[in-house]
């Protein structure tokens, strides 16, 4: 019994990782892509680690398994922030299918800053933005 | 009827060796530097996954501690990875 759940953890993660390495590979740009791997990745994982505590059943195994979830559940989402957003300072190319970019000229190019309104001219947006057509 | 172990070895380990090598191939073509450190992003959590398979199918606990220890070294690569690519701009 826990052998068949040990075993449809397993194949559910690997399923999950393989789903986020497609979507790397077929996603159009950047952030699709991060928006694919960083979330089914995450989960893949959760799963496979689930699977490696239920199979071990003991205390010092299930604890680690835990502990390895949280630590990748708390860190995942602050570094795909980080990558997406100083991908977006480097001016990576949206996809074609972008209809609206809300944070064009809303960044202090030089302080890196947030504004909650428009501060730089539309002329003066990241290079390589996709163009409004 | 295959055994747990054989399962982990014959069915899961190659489903995740097939993500990487998918992983891999954005790594090699990724336009961008960002794309890059995604791919490598992926393939780190890929490893964790192994190491956690790697442990069912070989009945070793302690490849756990090597997916800890991994983890932490991947998020402080892509962070570093982040902050340079920000810096650089």
């Amino acid at each position: 019994m826990l052998d068949v759940l040990t075993g449809g953890l397993m194949l559910i993660g690997a399923l999950f990782m393989l789903v986020a390495a497609v979507g790397l590979l077929r996603m159009p740009d950047l952030f699709l892509r991060m928006s694919a791997t960083t979330k089914a990745a995450t989960l893949g994982t959760g799963s496979i680690l689930i699977a490696v505590a239920v199979y071990f059943g003991e205390t010092g195994v299930t604890s680690r398994a835990l502990a390895t979830i949280v630590f990748l559940l708390l860190t995942a989402p602050v570094a795909a922030h980080m990558l997406g957003r100083a991908g977006y300072f480097q001016g990576v190319k949206l996809a074609d299918a972008t209809l609206i970019d809300e944070l064009a000229g809303r960044y202090n190019l030089v302080t890196h800053r947030l504004e909650s309104r428009d501060i730089q001219p539309a002329s003066n947006e990241p290079a390589g933005e996709a163009e409004p057509s | 009827m295959m055994s747990l172990e054989e399962f982990a070895l014959f069915v899961i380990l190659p489903i995740l060796v097939v993500a990487a090598a998918l992983a891999f191939v954005r790594l090699l073509r990724g336009p961008s530097l960002p794309d890059r450190v995604v791919a490598l992003d992926v393939m780190n959590t890929l490893g964790i996954g192994i190491m956690g398979t790697y442990a069912i199918a070989t009945d070793h606990a302690e490849f756990l501690d090597v997916a800890i220890a991994l983890a932490l070294i991947s998020f402080l690569g892509t962070v570093a990875f982040a902050y340079y690519i920000e810096r650089r701009v």
